[in-house]
C-alpha cells in the first residue's frame, strides 16, 4: 500500500523508532517569536544547555508590536520586556532575529515562507499554533508548546505521538467570489472544531489545486480550527514557482535535486486515508461566523441558526451561549449584522494577495460611516510591496487606517483591540470570546467579504455592492 | 517535572464545551515570561461573573477540573497549563481534549483523563450534588473513581511512565544524541540553513 504525503515526511525525518515510545522526529525550521519563547530560553539556560542548531532557527517579534509608532519605544511596559527578552536570548544563543523595524520582520508564517525558508517535505514547528500555514508547501508543520520549544532548541528533535491521515478533498472549480477563506471556514463548520483531532489532513481535488500559494497558506493555516494536528498540500508547479529564486530556496545544481525529490512526495494512488472528507466546490459559498468558535459559521446568505433546532445538547448549549454572547439573535439575517470594526491583515489573511483582494474591491469607494478598518500586513515586506503597488494610498483613501506589520488585532496583544461590545468582520482566524478584546465580537471572513463589509456598513459580499448601487 | 501517580480531590463542574485557551488565560497574560503567576489570569473573563462555578465558596481548594469537551482548543500557549496549575489544578477530565494542549498538559505533569461524555456528565451530577465529593484519578491503575463510579481510562503506555517517573523529556531524548547525530549526517545539503555555519 501507497503512502500518504504526510506519512513520507514523517518517515524521512525519523530519527529513532523504538517499540512503545514515540517516534523521535528530527526538525527542519524552527521559528521562534517573543511570546512562547522566554520561558524555553530559560530552561535551557538553567540546564546549562545550548541551541543545538542555531542554523536551522530563526526569531521575529510579531505578537506584541506595535502597529503605530513603531520607531519609538514600545509604550506597554510589559510587552517591551518580553521583546526585550525574546533580544537578550537571541544575541545570547546565537539565534538570527528579525526585530522590530528590521525589513524581513513581521507575522512567523508570513516571513518564513517569503524567506524560502519553508520548502516541501520539511519538518517546521513553532510556538504558535498556527505553524499548520507551513503545510502549504507540502511541509509537516506542527505548533507546539513551549516545553517542545525548549525541547526543539536543546536537541533538534521532538518526540511525536503517531497521527492519523485525513484527506479533505475539494472537487470542482469555486464559484465567482468564492474563496480559500470561505472554503476553510466551511471545512470547520462542516468537520467541527474537534474533528480534526489526532489527524494531519491533506487538502486534494481541482479546487485546492487551483489555489494560488497565498490561498494554500489560509486553507493550511486553519487547519488547527477544525482541531487538527497539521495541514499539508502536496507541491507542485505553484509551490516551485512560488519558491523559485527566493533568499533561501536552493539553487542551480541543488535546485533540481530538490525539485525532482519534492515531486516524489505526493500521496500515491493506492494510498488509504484513515478518514475522507469529500465538498463540492460548486456547493460553496461567501462565508462567515456568527458565533464563538471558528465551527460556528454558516454562508452569508443564511441566518444565525435556532439553537432549538441543534440535535446534539452540547452543540445546543454552546449555540446559545455563543449567540447570546453575540448580541444576536436566532434567525436574524447574517447579512442584517452591523459591524463597528473591520480588520484586515494576521497569519490567514496578511498576504499581499490578500492586500489586493481587498484594495480591487474597495477602490474608489468610501469606509462606511461610522466603521473604523484597521488594514495590517502581514509582514514588512508585504508592507513595501503594497506600498510599491500604490495599495496604501488605495486603503487611505477609502478611509482605512494603513498600519505596520504584525498580528495586531488578530489576538489584541498590542493596542489593537476591540472595546466591550463592539463587533468586528475580522480576516483572522479565531472569534473566540474576547479574543480581539474584552468583551469583543468577532465574525471570521474572508478578505473579500471583508471589504465589502467595510463598505456596507455590514456583512456582505462583493456582489452586493452593485447591488446597492455603491 | 513533578510525578503523578494517584490524586484524590473535590471538583470544579466546568458545564462549557469548546473550552478555549483564549477563556483559560486571555492573550495578555501572556506577556509574562515566567512559568508562575498565572492563577488570577486562569478564567478570567468568566470569573467576573460572580455565578461562574470558580467563584463559589464550596469550590475553593478543588484540585480536580471535570469540563465538557474540546477542552483546551486553540492557541498553543503552555501558560494554559501553567494557570491551570499555578490555581491548583491537578488534573482536567473531559471527553475530547484539543491535542496541542493535551501534548503541553503531559510536559508539564497536568494530567489529562478523557472519559466519555456520559461519564462527564455522571461526575458534574455528582459534584453538583455535592460539592465534598472527592473524586480520584488514579494514574496507576488507570482509573477514575468518585462515590459509586469507577471509569477506566486509556493513556498510552509510555506517557504514563513518563508522567508516574515526572521525567524530563529533553534528558530522555539526550540519551539518543548519537541517533540525532548520525541523522543529521544524513540530511540533504540543499535543505535551508538560517544563517551561515560557523
Amino acid at each position: 500500500m501507497g503512502r500518504t504525503l504526510a506519512e513520507k515526511v514523517w518517515d524521512a525525518h525519523v530519527v529513532r523508532r523504538a517499540e512503545g515510545e514515540p517516534d523521535l522526529l528530527y526538525i527542519d525550521l524552527h521559528l521562534l517569536h517573543e511570546v512562547t519563547s522566554p520561558q524555553a530560553f530559560d530552561g535551557l539556560r538553567q540546564a546549562g544547555r545550548r541551541v543545538r542548531r542555531t542554523d536551522l532557527t530563526i526569531a521575529t517579534e510579531d505578537h506584541n508590536t506595535p502597529t503605530l509608532d513603531v520607531d519609538k519605544p514600545i509604550a506597554d511596559p510589559v510587552s517591551r520586556a518580553q521583546i526585550e527578552t525574546l533580544r537578550k536570548n537571541a544575541a545570547e544563543f546565537g539565534v538570527r532575529i528579525h526585530s522590530l523595524g528590521d525589513v524581513e520582520q513581521g507575522i512567523v508564517h508570513v516571513v518564513g515562507p517569503q524567506l524560502g525558508l519553508t520548502q516541501p517535505g520539511m519538518t517546521v514547528v513553532c510556538g504558535d499554533s498556527h505553524t499548520a500555514t507551513h503545510g502549504a508547501f507540502g511541509a509537516l508543520a506542527f505548533g507546539i508548546g513551549t516545553s517542545q520549544v525548549e525541547h526543539v532548541l536543546a536537541t533538534q528533535t521532538l518526540p511525536m505521538a503517531p497521527f492519523k491521515t485525513m484527506a479533505v478533498t475539494v472537487e470542482g472549480d469555486l464559484p465567482e467570489g468564492v474563496g480559500a477563506k470561505d472554503l476553510i471556514l466551511a471545512v470547520i463548520a462542516r468537520i467541527g472544531t474537534g474533528g480534526g483531532q489526532g489527524y494531519v489532513i491533506e487538502y486534494r481535488g481541482q479546487a485546492i489545486r487551483n489555489l494560488s500559494m497565498e490561498g494554500r497558506m489560509t486553507v493550511c493555516n486553519m487547519s488547527i480550527e477544525a482541531g487538527a494536528r497539521a495541514g499539508m498540500i502536496a507541491p507542485d508547479e505553484t509551490t516551485f514557482a512560488y519558491l523559485n529564486g527566493r533568499p533561501h530556496a536552493p539553487q542551480g545544481a541543488d535546485w533540481d535535486a530538490a525539485v525532482a525529490y519534492w515531486k516524489g512526495l505526493a500521496t500515491e494512488a493506492d494510498a488509504v486515508f484513515d478518514k475522507e472528507v469529500v465538498i463540492d466546490a460548486a456547493e460553496l459559498s461567501p462565508f462567515v461566523t456568527w458565533g464563538t468558535n471558528p465551527g460556528q459559521g454558516a454562508p452569508l446568505g443564511e441566518s444565525v441558526p435556532d439553537p432549538v433546532a441543534i440535535e446534539d445538547p452540547v452543540e445546543r448549549a454552546a449555540a446559545r451561549k455563543a449567540i447570546a454572547y453575540m448580541g444576536l439573535t436566532a434567525g436574524q439575517k447574517l447579512r442584517d449584522i452591523a459591524v463597528d470594526t473591520v480588520f484586515v491583515g494576521s497569519c490567514t489573511n496578511g498576504r499581499i494577495e490578500d492586500l489586493r483582494e481587498v484594495a480591487g474591491i474597495i477602490k474608489g469607494r468610501k469606509v462606511a460611516d461610522g466603521v473604523r478598518m484597521l488594514v495590517v500586513p502581514g509582514s514588512v515586506r508585504v508592507s513595501l510591496q503594497a506600498v510599491s503597488e500604490g495599495l496604501d494610498k488605495v486603503f487611505t483613501d477609502f478611509g482605512a487606517e494603513w498600519r505596520y506589520a504584525g498580528c495586531s488585532m488578530c489576538l489584541g496583544m498590542n493596542p489593537d483591540q476591540l472595546a466591550p461590545g463592539e463587533r468586528s468582520a475580522s480576516t483572522s482566524n479565531r472569534n473566540f470570546e474576547g479574543r480581539q478584546g474584552k468583551g469583543g465580537r468577532t465574525h471570521l471572513v474572508s478578505p473579500q467579504v471583508a471589504a465589502a463589509t467595510a463598505v456596507l456598513g455590514h456583512l456582505a459580499a462583493p456582489a452586493d455592492l452593485s447591488t446597492a448601487g455603491v | 517535572m513533578e510525578a503523578f501517580t494517584t490524586h484524590t480531590g473535590t471538583a470544579v463542574p466546568l458545564r462549557e464545551s469548546n473550552v478555549d485557551t483564549d477563556q483559560i488565560i486571555p492573550a495578555h497574560w501572556l506577556k509574562k515570561v515566567t512559568r508562575d503567576g498565572f492563577e488570577d489570569g486562569l478564567f478570567e473573563a468568566w470569573r467576573k461573573n460572580p455565578e461562574f462555578v470558580l467563584n463559589q465558596p464550596e469550590r475553593a481548594g478543588a484540585t480536580v477540573l471535570v469540563a465538557g469537551p474540546d477542552f483546551g482548543t486553540g492557541s498553543s500557549r503552555e501558560h494554559a497549563v501553567w494557570a491551570l496549575q499555578n490555581y491548583g489544578f491537578k488534573t482536567v477530565i473531559s471527553a475530547r481534549f484539543a491535542d496541542i494542549f493535551r501534548g503541553n498538559s503531559q510536559k508539564g505533569g497536568l494530567l489529562t483523563v478523557v472519559l466519555p461524555q456520559e461519564t462527564v456528565e455522571r461526575l458534574w451530577a455528582l459534584t453538583e450534588a455535592d460539592p465534598t465529593a472527592e473524586i480520584t484519578v488514579d494514574l496507576v491503575d488507570r482509573q477514575v473513581r468518585a462515590g459509586e463510579l469507577v471509569a477506566d481510562f486509556e493513556i498510552d503506555d509510555y506517557t504514563r511512565w513518563r508522567l508516574l517517573e515526572g521525567l524530563d523529556d529533553i534528558g530522555l531524548t539526550l540519551r539518543h544524541e548519537e541517533d540525532i547525530t548520525s541523522f543529521e549526517a544524513t540530511r540533504p545539503t540543499w535543505l535551508p540553513r538560517t544563517q551561515p555555519v560557523g
